[in-house]
């Protein structure tokens, strides 16, 4: 069926016309289409497939045909229809995107005195940028993982040649100028700069020092093997204590990492005596060493926080009991474990902080003496399946068994859902133990994305005869986007016991199993 | 800076300025940022040369170094290209003014390609220039000849001509001759045949003939009379006007056009013709927008021609394409093509046509892009982005695109929608290996049958391969 329609006068831009006829062929039943306008050209091809007329004999340049071979008298009308609207519509404003740079240097281009890149592309790709950025004398924030030893150290050869930060590669939080960088919080501006080699050991204790009323002047990460590594020495540790020294700002000075060797260790403490700077030093897991009163050892990252607001308050720094006097604590501990049955007697830590979760080993290992886990030093309590705990166990839910093909735990709650679901079906388990991760980077509601899941999980406890202690810390602060307060409610209204901080949350746990165990 | 003192002079200027952030990966974390109120710049970024491990390889040893000057080497690649100055100077005909050319030669378009491996649209163009050359009655002969061996194919880059589509020129055509006054090179290509049924798009019938030989026996004497009396004309001037009109040289020549007829109409009046010839001559440009695409080509053509074979220089100076073929030559690599099977334009099609019919990417008009007009300019000419359902937005970004793989910008062609910025110009192919960006070419389209035609036209980009060869090319050649 064949239908014409000429309009006469009615010029149209003939690049236009071939999109509204490029259209119109794909309508059902429409077998040709030709909308055009009546140039010579045209007019023959509109013969040569028989969508001529008298009307279209007849018609010149400046008049618009619109000709359809329908299967039907429906979808050619149906076709002549849609051209005219198409035809006439009016134009809503596209969402049109911005030009963006496709490479460094022309990023470069549209700003010019950017001084920190911060790279967190595949790491087959991260490190040849990272230098790239070096060589333009910018600072680097290495986020990307899977960055072989020699390219850090080389990396951080070029950095400390040209005297440029070179943070990472697996460098995941930072606070520079008061900004936080990738996975931080919004904390207060103040003098305690920091240089750590843990992303979320150094989220806690930034939100520590927050809570306990004093700020930060610069934190700055090293990545893991800053300190760790022999050939790495310590670089950027070293640089940062350095320009943290040099900075008017910086008062007290904080140092937080996994134990290094014993020289990486002592090249550690030398730069922070010549300074003159009162410095606090945590190697996580490590008993206090002998400090001075300007250089003290922590013994976990609460304590870290808190020695640091001590000198920088210009006070001296006294061993402090936990924030809970020893009645409340009891009570607590009687509360959460009189309803527990008899065969119930592990701990489940399920940690998104992998400083975090060290920290819990090192405390429980102190009063259970063993403690499984797939983040183990010790080969004997290295879990042989992550996926399956025995006996006290602590997972860190961030280690690459558990994140390949999904998103870090920070960011998507469901693999510590899931997790929550299977410990919930042993009858074994007394106690959960989890950290709650805020800030920048991190899931939007991460308290509020478990809570269905630790309330099943105490349902089933709970038919089982028994009852499931569950026991939380969250790291942020209330002017985190997902606000302190408002977490720490969510899990409250759950049934969760909401410790003060990781190392209080981890006491309490090994109080309770105290507990079990002796009754 | 190896100075112990100043070990951490930057990090400590650091803490005392504004923070300043360009972000490479996830997003969220220039967002994060930006609502920091941190100025932020988030990278496209793409992995170089598409991911590819080899070209991978091949850049460790970029970053190396060479053992020449790449950059020096450029900048001379460009300098020479925004000075040369490009004059219309006459019409001459193939065999007495095309360097090499001869009486059994067919020039084509692209790379080297031979009867046996010619796509359709230029099979068809072959037999219709045997057929106007008189050296063949019929497509039967035309093709028996063609494939006897007695013809020599060469490509039109080869004799310093360029030609659009199929590019298929023979020994009685009439060009355009147009030579470089600051070099004194020439460059030469057909007059343009209008739309439709014509030569370039593989079209040989009677009536495509006919045209051909009176555009030989008429429209090219015509013309070169009125060329005579107006004299040389400035085409570097005639193309900077047309890009501040909505032209962008290649799929676009409107305003070229139009500039070219008031340019030789007071001199075409005043020959002593026939008016019915002249007035037949003013219809015939007046009826083809593209007339003036057969003298953008040349004039980029011996414009890029004098940044060739300089030592060093990873500039671009050919890009063409034979409808089997996408071929580069890059300016320190000497004579050498780099070739990829060509590709299938993105576009719209012409009433009557689909995409089924389409032959792939064809001709010599991408030396506009080389020169830095055409897909370059967009920005110039929006209404040419309608072609792949963009908005003028696009057109502007696909010219930003294209500053990030050029070593310059042109000093006369301007864009007036970038505040009157030139156009990119000098292809280089290390930022192209760089940042995965390909060269955006608009285009026409050709029937894959030989003797149909146009049936439309859209964008195009060129096969990344013909990049990353050379590009190992280039690192073989000057690594250390």
């Amino acid at each position: 069926m064949k239908k014409i329609l000429v309009q006469k006068d009615s010029y149209h831009d003939s690049v236009f016309l071939m999109q509204i006829n490029t259209e119109i062929k794909k309508i059902a039943g429409v077998k040709e289409a030709v909308v055009s306008m009546g140039t010579e050209m045209n007019l023959d091809l509109l013969k040569e497939m028989g969508l001529s007329d008298r009307q279209v004999e007849t018609a010149t340049a400046n008049d618009l045909i619109i000709a359809v071979e329908g299967e039907t008298s429906e979808a050619a009308e149906h076709a002549i229809r849609k051209a005219n609207e198409l035809l006439w519509k009016k134009k809503g404003t596209k969402k049109e995107k911005e030009y963006r740079p496709p490479s460094l240097d022309a990023a470069l281009n549209v700003i010019p005195q950017a001084n920190m890149a911060i790279i967190s592309l595949p790491g087959e790709f991260a490190a040849r940028e990272a230098r790239k950025a070096l060589n333009r004398g910018l600072h680097v924030m290495l986020f990307s993982d899977n960055v072989s030893l020699e390219e850090e150290i080389e990396l951080k050869r070029v950095a400390r040649e040209k005297g440029l930060l070179m943070m990472g590669p697996d460098c995941g939080t930072a606070i520079i100028n008061g900004k936080p960088l990738c996975f931080a919080n919004v904390v207060r501006r103040g003098d305690i700069g920091i240089v750590a080699a843990s992303g979320t050991g150094l989220q806690e204790v930034t939100c520590l020092i927050n809570r306990f009323g004093k700020g930060i002047s610069q934190a700055i990460g090293t990545g893991g093997r800053d300190l760790k590594n022999e050939k790495a020495g310590g670089t950027m540790m070293l640089m940062g204590i350095e320009a943290l020294q040099k900075d008017h700002k910086t008062r007290v000075i904080v140092v937080i990492s996994k134990p290094p060797s014993e020289k990486t260790a002592e090249r550690v403490v030398e730069a922070l005596k010549k300074g003159g700077k009162p410095a606090v030093i945590h190697f996580i897991g490590l008993e206090s060493g002998s400090g001075s009163k300007d250089l003290l050892y922590a013994e976990n990252l609460e304590e870290t926080a808190r020695i640091a607001v001590a000198l920088a308050a210009g006070n001296e720094y006294r061993k402090q009991a936990l924030s809970l006097s020893e009645e409340a604590l009891k009570n607590i501990i009687e509360r959460e474990t009189e309803k527990m049955s008899s065969g119930q007697k592990y701990i489940r830590g399920l940690f998104t902080g992998g400083t975090l979760a060290d920290e819990a080993i090192f405390v429980l290992e102190k009063s259970t003496g063993e403690v499984y886990s797939n983040i183990q030093t010790k080969p004997k309590f290295i879990l042989e399946n992550p996926h399956i705990s025995k006996n006290h166990t602590i997972i860190d839910l961030g280690d690459d068994v558990f994140t390949v093909g999904r998103p870090h735990p920070m960011i998507d709650p469901s693999t510590r859902i899931e997790r929550i679901g299977k410990e919930a079906e042993d009858p074994e388990v007394a106690l959960l133990l989890l950290d709650v991760m805020l800030g920048y980077g991190s899931h939007p509601d991460p308290a509020g994305a478990m809570v269905e899941s630790i309330v099943k999980a105490k349902d089933k406890a709970g038919t089982r005869g028994g009852y499931l202690s569950v026991i939380a810390s969250i790291t942020g602060t209330e002017m985190d986007f997902q606000n302190l307060e408002d977490q720490r409610n969510k899990l409250e209204s759950a049934g969760c016991v909401v410790m003060p901080s990781n190392f209080q949350a981890s006491v309490l746990a090994s109080r309770i199993t105290e507990r079990i165990g002796a009754k | 800076m190896s100075d112990k003192k100043s070990t951490t002079e930057k990090i400590n200027e650091l803490f005392t300025s504004e923070l300043k952030v360009i972000n490479l990966g996830l997003e969220t974390f220039a967002e994060t940022l930006q609502k920091e109120g941190v100025e932020t710049v988030q990278v496209q970024w793409k992995p170089p040369a598409g991911g590819d491990k080899k070209t991978a390889g091949l850049l460790n040893r970029l970053d190396a170094g060479l053992k020449v000057d790449v950059e020096t080497a450029n900048k001379e690649a460009v300098t020479r290209i925004l000075d040369a100055k490009p004059t219309l100077v006459g019409i001459g005909t193939a065999l007495n003014d095309i360097p090499g050319m001869r009486k059994n030669m067919i020039l084509h378009a692209g790379p080297p390609v031979q009867w046996e491996r010619m796509c359709g649209p230029m099979r068809g163009a072959v037999i219709g220039g045997l057929i106007y050359e008189g050296l063949a009655k019929n497509r039967e002969e035309a093709e028996e000849l063609a494939s006897s061996g007695e013809i020599t194919f060469e490509p039109c880059h080869h004799h310093s001509a360029v030609g659009p589509m199929a590019g298929v020129v023979t020994s009685s055509m009439p060009v355009w001759i147009i030579e470089n006054k600051s070099f004194g090179n020439r460059a030469y290509c057909t007059l343009n045949e209008g739309l439709g049924k014509v030569l370039r798009y593989g079209a040989f019938s009677n009536d495509v003939i006919d045209k051909l030989r009176w555009m030989e026996k008429e429209l090219a004497p015509v013309l070169s009379k009125a060329l005579e009396l107006r004299g040389e004309i400035d085409m570097k001037n005639l193309i900077a006007q047309a890009l501040q009109m909505g032209d962008e040289g290649h799929n676009r020549n409107r305003a070229g056009t139009s500039l070219l007829i008031r340019e030789l109409a007071p001199h075409l009046v005043m020959l002593d013709e026939e008016k019915e010839k002249i007035k037949k001559v003013l219809f015939f440009m007046h009826g083809n927008d593209h007339f003036f695409l057969n003298l953008s080509m040349p004039a980029m053509k011996c414009t890029v021609d004098t940044a060739a074979g300089i030592d060093g220089s990873s500039i671009v100076t050919v890009m063409a394409r034979n409808g089997t073929d996408f071929g580069i030559r890059v300016s320190g690599l000497g004579d050498r093509w780099f070739t990829a099977p060509a590709g299938m334009v993105d576009g719209l099609y012409l009433p009557g046509f689909k995409s089924e019919d389409a032959a792939p990417d064809i001709g010599d008009s991408v030396i506009t892009e080389t020169g830095g007009i055409g897909g370059f300019a967009m920005a110039a000419a929006p209404a040419i982005v309608q072609f792949v359902g963009g908005t003028p937005k696009d057109a502007l970004n696909y010219t930003l695109q294209m500053y990030e793989i050029t070593d310059g910008e042109n000093d006369i062609y301007k864009i007036p929608f970038l505040d009157f910025r030139g156009t990119p110009t000098g292809i280089n192919l290390l930022k192209i290996i760089e940042t995965g960006i390909l060269p955006a070419i608009n285009t026409g389209i050709a029937h894959k049958e030989p003797g149909v035609g146009m049936v439309g036209a859209g964008l195009v980009k060129p096969p990344l391969k013909c990049f990353t060869d050379a590009f190992e090319a280039f690192i073989t050649k000057y690594a250390r």
